[in-house]
């Protein structure tokens, strides 16, 4: 039986998605679970799972247009059932195919095909597309790469659509991506070394016009907006991370090394914590009243190629640190690797945006709506410190929160900083 | 070390195993009076007696079928097919008792049998009787099937498989009796189911057996003075299949050609194929391309057979193609 397939809704915000790309065509077979399609919504390019088995016997949409949520994307159903205009439930009759049907709606908006030259023999050709096949796994269903240059790539954090590929057609093969990670390790090493006398102008390069990913361009859109539309205000804090590293310690001791704790973990569960203690600042803001989420979801910033995405912890606040740990570094890996889930960047109702690892003391935010306020993290240093009148070894943090002045003020805000303070520099309150 | 024919070492190992233990005994076309169709047994008949070296009918399934029973008696009998093309009319007794015998009555018999048999073309025997056809005896669980590239190669592995008490299959190429190589002095044997690197190299794999072995040793010659080091791999053994120092190689050099003298389809080098498929993935840069036979019967002129015929030139080019 028939059944139909809609825009999914993947986050309060949604209002549409663009249909990028159909990795089913019309004929295939198609399992439940099976990606149908990739859609793209403001913040990312996901991944539609068939919500039923059987034959793709429509698709309603064409790539790259822009579909609004619920509306219906195609039709799956057994193979040989009559489909109408949308999805016609109640059809059993199994004689009349529609491969003339199917294909010619397929082509609706390109030139329709006159029925007589739709023949059951031209049927099998139409209903299996070559590229339908190609295009499983790797990066980008466009890139032609072999599976070694995939692993490299993969294993080195390449982007395959940057390499030139040097195989036949085009192929991406090993020494591609060796020569871009021999570069990269070259040129640090050269430019350190070469000599300043030796110095001649060689020509300046000419300007290069880099076209938006759809990333990007998603990216522009909402930090546009949220810069001006959203009164920031921002709060700065230094944090004693003494006991946060010595805990760390102590506790990495105990676990493999895939499960260590990051000091991001720990500061994940010290926003929740606090967060649950000023609601308002997880929140957004309606225009005439503020919704107080009653979720504390803490979405964590992630570099990805080409732009950011933010994964989401679900229930931080609830969740114990070592579950946290493994939920973010799961969620980041899929980021990183182009895979990310729906569920993965949805819902958070605030946000921390960590450099540390880039040896930051400190910067500042734009809040990612609709959330009220974001935390910008620099990174836990050692530095002196006047304890009791003496010049001491200390670990110091510096973060800043970026907060929506339409929902909050100043003085809250310092008092949140100072309860994240209350759980950093007591991190056994995270345990409790 | 000497270096001897393949027609000596085999008729070397033959010798040795028959003075060793007498319960070894020959049994074929041709085999006692006449020494053999490619006189591998020339002498035999003279030293053993018509005991051990019988000449029999123009009946395969009669030769394999008595030596099956010899063998479940306790007998050790080496049967000669003087083509393996003759093999197609025993092929009940070979692919269907033989290989099964052990496996249906509960381990009470084993079957100690070695059927020689003369493989491959280029002798313009015409389409009859010049295939390889080994792909069709190695799809058979419980027959072991043997088919050695070089002197040192055939003896040590044809004592083996006199040795050894499961049946086997021991292939021979029909144009490579002349082939010389260095044989170590004194006994030795060589294990039957374990692939060798017969050449080192760094570019690419070739995985091959028996004539591909000859052709590839000489196709990697000629790459070489082009800068192109091939790594060969030979199977020596098709079944049971030692993959290992296959994919041991393909992990180190990504690209690799299958070699063989058989038709390509259903064939040795779509088994290796996709055995690295399944098991290295990972490591594959180029698509893995097979060498073999032109897919018709083999012509009898000999300018269409030599062009039917897997030859050094086409391994240099699906050696360059896949190093593309």
């Amino acid at each position: 039986m028939a059944e139909t397939i809609n825009m999914p809704k993947l986050g309060f915000d949604m209002a549409e998605g663009t249909l990028v790309r159909w990795v089913k065509q019309v004929g295939e077979n198609i399992n439940k679970g099976d990606v149908l399609a990739e859609i793209e919504t403001d913040k990312a390019t996901v991944e539609v799972e068939s919500p039923a088995g059987g034959v793709v016997l429509q698709l309603i949409v064409n790539q790259g247009d822009v579909v609004p949520v619920n509306a219906p994307i195609a039709v799956v159903g057994v193979a040989g059932e009559v489909v109408s205009e949308q999805s016609s439930v109640s059809s059993k009759k199994v004689d009349v195919v529609s491969p003339s049907k199917v294909e010619s709606q397929k082509s609706a908006d390109e030139k329709p095909a006159p029925q007589t030259q739709v023949t059951p023999a031209a049927v099998p050709s139409t209903v299996s597309t070559p590229q339908a096949s190609s295009i499983v796994h790797g990066q980008s269903p466009e890139i032609k790469a072999s599976p070694l240059a995939k692993k490299i790539a993969r294993d080195n954090n390449i982007n395959l659509a940057q390499l030139q590929g040097t195989g036949p057609g085009g192929r991406v093969v090993r020494k591609d991506v060796e020569l871009v990670i021999s570069d990269k390790s070259s040129v640090s090493s050269k430019q350190s070394t070469r000599p300043i006398t030796n110095y001649q102008l060689q020509g300046t390069p000419d300007d290069e016009t880099v076209q938006l990913t759809k990333l990007r361009q998603a990216i522009a859109r909402r930090m546009t907006e949220s810069k001006t539309s959203v009164p920031h205000f921002y709060v700065s804090h230094e944090y004693n991370m003494g006991a946060v590293m010595a805990m760390r310690k102590q506790v990495n001791e105990y676990l493999p090394d895939n499960e260590k704790l990051s000091v991001n973990d720990f500061i994940v569960k010290a926003v929740a914590l606090a967060l649950r203690e000023f609601p308002n600042l997880n929140a957004t803001f309606a225009g005439d009243k503020v919704v107080r989420h009653g979720a504390v979801n803490v979405g964590v910033a992630v570099a990805v190629t080409g732009g950011l995405l933010t994964v989401v912890n679900k229930n931080t606040d609830q969740m114990p640190l070592r579950q946290i740990s493994a939920d973010v570094k799961q969620k980041v890996a899929r980021a990183r690797d182009g895979k990310v889930k729906p569920d993965d960047i949805e819902g958070s109702t605030f946000s921390i945006s960590n450099l540390g690892m880039y040896d930051v003391e400190n910067f500042i935010a734009i809040v990612n709506p609709p959330e009220a306020a974001i935390l910008a993290v620099g990174s836990a240093r050692q530095v002196p410190v006047v304890e009791n009148g003496e010049i001491k070894v200390g670990w110091r943090m510096k973060a800043t929160v970026s907060v929506d002045h339409r929902v909050s003020d100043g003085a809250e805000a310092a008092q949140f900083m100072q309860s994240l303070a209350k759980y950093l520099e007591t991190p056994a309150l995270m345990l409790v | 070390m000497a270096k001897i024919t393949m027609r000596e070492a085999i008729s070397q190992a033959l010798m040795e195993e028959m003075d060793r233990d007498p319960a070894v005994f020959i049994m074929g076309e041709e085999v006692g009076v006449w020494g053999g169709t490619y006189a591998v047994t020339k002498g035999f008949y003279d030293k053993y007696g018509a005991d051990r070296v019988k000449d029999t009918p123009i009946a395969e399934n009669a030769i394999v079928g008595a030596a099956i029973g010899a063998a479940m008696v306790g007998q050790r009998p080496i049967a000669e097919l003087m083509t393996i093309n003759f093999a197609f009319s025993a092929m009940d007794y070979i692919v269907n008792q033989a290989p099964k015998l052990h496996y249906m009555f509960g381990g009470q018999f084993t079957v100690p049998l070695v059927i020689r048999a003369v493989g491959g073309g280029g002798r313009q025997l015409g389409a009859t009787h010049s295939q390889t056809p080994d792909a069709i005896f190695a799809h058979f669980p419980g027959l072991k099937v043997v088919s050695p590239g070089t002197p040192e190669d055939a003896k040590g592995l044809l004592k083996s498989a006199i040795r050894s008490n499961d049946p086997i299959l021991f292939i021979e190429h029909a144009t490579m009796y002349q082939v010389r190589g260095e044989v170590p002095e004194g006994e030795y044997l060589i294990p039957i189911g374990k692939s060798k690197v017969q050449r080192a190299g760094k570019d690419l794999t070739i995985v091959t057996y028996c004539k591909g072995l000859e052709l590839s040793m000489k196709a990697a010659d000629e790459l070489s003075k082009e800068g192109i080091e091939a790594e060969i791999v030979d199977l020596r053994t098709l079944r049971p299949l030692d993959m290992e120092p296959v994919l041991e190689s393909f992990k180190k050099t990504n690209r690799a050609i299958v070699v063989e003298e058989g038709w390509k389809s259903y064939g040795v080098g779509s088994e290796i194929v996709s055995r690295m498929y399944e098991e290295a993935f990972d490591y594959i840069d180029a698509p893995i391309l097979r060498v073999a036979q032109k897919e018709v019967p083999l012509p009898y002129n000999r300018a269409l057979e030599q062009a039917a015929l897997p030859q050094v030139p086409d391994i240099i080019a699906a050696a360059k193609e896949v190093l593309r």
